[in-house]
């Protein structure tokens, strides 16, 4: 089993350690007098739009460290750093509490999703049928459904049954909001994958349960996981649903910035602060994983 | 499950039916049972401030929904947004793919802060957007405007629907940038190289190579950004509350005044039906062409 593994798994991976285009252009093209010139030029303008596009956030963080009256006053990078405006949120609102809730909201829905979705997937990319191609688009149709439309319904169903404010009630509903982007992207992992692999395994007798654990699941793991990571941020941020059938004891960070954004919005160092602590998790989390995230995406979807 | 087969390929449509089920199963209730409700509910007279008045209205929701101005109006805010943050981001997305694979110092912290709004969540981007940026005295953008002599920009009074397309895209833009960066790693050096001894310059390679390479991810791009554009929600309940008039009401926030403001569910339902329509209609139409693009 495992000498399919490493043998077929090798040329995947080496494809995607080839050397920097620049190295090879370096070496192989007659070279424009103005290179250094140029190279300055691409730094400063990468850095300058990279700088540009991340500045609101930057903006947000900073004000999060100035006082009230420094916050609404002149833009200006030189201030004193106090920590007031954290302690004044934290006061006004356990941040650990709706942490943890997005954290097992998120993290729940995305191991669920991942659970349901990986023997559809499967199924779509090794057993295809006739209905495979409309089952896929049919599924992402439902992502179209606007939640509004749907709400009430939902809400007065929630509330029968005792899911309102409950971390269940959103592992349930955003399970089932991501499934349709989890199953195309798995689909797509899944297709990718040279299907000899499968059938040699096949031929030495693997039931499908080990194809899966010991071929399909190891050879597709990057693209498994930014799936899945990206069905956590998603989650993460989801607003719409959190704040319409949570209150209290369920509610996740979404909820928690909603309640600093309506009586407070001039409060701006608060607000940031508070800002600032419901997206540094996740941006964090993002950081980290981005280069998982774009190995599993290129393995996948996009190449 | 560890039945041995002799051929491997074909076990026929019954297993692989059987490992779709629960994700079909769910998605089926997910969708039938509140559609076949909000259907319902959109055919009664329903309002929640006026409890035991329930009664049959036939289509009066539909009649009413469909002389207000406010739904056409609404469908066309809707068209407008998708269509300008997608403009923005795929051509944006491709330009700056293109700059962010050219190799420079600290390209990699470059790229992490360019893909970095995607993180954040909607309603923060938009809070921090209307409150630090765009406020007409206070805000970033007034000051930058004052100190080049310009008088500042009221953006959420004067410009709208412009100031909503501008945060959404600000926040999308990362995504086409992340996926077509990835999609830029995987072209052929070698293609590039042999277009360039033919004499094919920067332009010409941007064109009859990269352009048509990128084809799939550009593909994946729009279908994924349109899914979640249509039901643009969070931005504009936290900066203009689909104001001033009805300048940034998109068909969600339309249908959400009508259910949560103004407690009429048989009216909201109707609206949630005509928005399920559309969201399919475009569905059919640019979802089909988009995967068959992805078929090859």
């Amino acid at each position: 089993m495992t000498t399919y593994k490493t043998k077929q798994a090798l040329p995947a991976e080496g494809h995607l350690a080839t050397t920097p285009a620049s190295e090879v252009r370096a070496r192989h093209t007659p070279l424009v007098p103005s290179v250094g010139a140029r190279r300055i030029w691409l730094t400063l303008l990468g850095w300058g739009i990279a700088l540009f596009i991340f500045f609101p956030i930057l903006w947000m963080v900073l004000t999060g460290f100035k006082s009230e009256a420094e916050a609404i006053a002149d833009p200006s990078l030189i201030f004193t750093p106090t920590l007031e405006s954290y302690v004044a949120v934290q006061a006004r609102a356990d941040y650990f509490k709706f942490a943890m809730n997005s954290v097992v909201v998120a993290f729940g829905s995305t191991l669920l999703a991942l659970l349901i979705a990986i023997p559809s997937a499967y199924a779509m990319a090794f057993l295809p049928t006739k209905r495979t191609k409309g089952t896929l688009l049919w599924m992402l149709s439902t992502k179209m459904l606007p939640p509004v439309g749907v709400l009430v319904p939902i809400y007065l169903l929630f509330r029968d049954v005792g899911l309102l404010d409950t971390r269940t009630g959103l592992v349930i509903v955003y399970t089932l909001m991501n499934l349709p982007i989890v199953v195309w992207m798995l689909y797509t992992f899944f297709k990718d994958l040279p299907r000899d692999i499968l059938e040699a395994g096949r031929m030495d007798g693997a039931s499908t349960l080990q194809e899966v654990l010991y071929l399909l699941l190891p050879l597709t793991l990057p693209g498994i996981a930014s799936t899945g990571l990206l069905s956590v941020i998603l989650s993460w941020n989801e607003a719409f649903w959190s704040l319409n059938l949570t209150s209290s004891s369920a509610a996740p960070l979404t909820a928690y910035i909603a309640s600093f954004s309506s009586p407070e919005g001039l409060f701006w160092a608060k607000l940031s602060a508070a800002s600032t602590m419901a997206i540094a998790p996740i941006l964090v989390f993002g950081w980290l994983t981005q280069k998982q995230m774009v190995r599993g995406l290129t393995f996948g979807a996009v190449k | 499950m560890s039945k041995t087969r002799a051929s491997g390929r074909t076990v026929g449509g019954l297993r692989s039916l059987s490992l779709q089920a629960p994700a079909v199963t769910l998605l089926l209730l997910w969708m039938l049972v509140p559609l076949g409700m909000t259907v319902w509910f959109s055919l009664q007279r329903y309002n929640l401030l006026m409890p035991g008045m329930e009664s049959f209205a036939g289509l009066e929701n539909y009649e009413y929904l469909f002389t207000d101005p406010a739904l056409w109006r609404a469908m066309g805010n809707t068209l407008l947004l998708v269509g300008s943050v997608l403009v923005i981001t795929v051509g944006g997305g491709v330009l700056l793919a293109v700059l962010f694979q050219q190799e420079f110092p600290g390209r990699g912290i470059a790229r992490v802060l360019a893909i970095s709004p995607f993180f954040v969540m909607p309603t923060v981007s938009a809070l921090v957007w209307k409150n630090m940026m765009m406020h007409p005295s206070n805000g970033v953008l007034a000051w930058l405007a004052g100190v080049f002599g310009l008088p500042a920009v009221d953006w959420f009074s004067s410009l709208p629907l412009t100031s909503i397309i501008i945060i959404v895209a600000w926040q999308w833009l990362p995504f086409a940038l992340l996926i077509l960066l990835t999609a830029m790693q995987s072209l052929d050096d070698d293609q590039v190289e042999a277009a360039r001894m033919d004499g094919a310059g920067p332009i010409a390679v941007f064109f009859y190579i990269t352009l048509p390479h990128l084809k799939r991810a550009i593909s994946v791009v729009i279908m994924i950004e349109m899914i979640f554009l249509l039901t643009i929600f969070a931005e504009i309940y936290v900066t203009t509350s689909g104001g001033p008039g009805l300048a940034t009401t998109n068909l969600a926030f339309l249908i959400y005044i009508q259910a949560l403001l103004d407690f009429d569910v048989g009216l909201a339902s109707a609206g949630g039906v005509v928005a399920i329509i559309l969201a399919n209609i475009v569905a059919i139409f640019l979802v089909r062409l988009v995967a068959r693009n992805l078929e090859s």
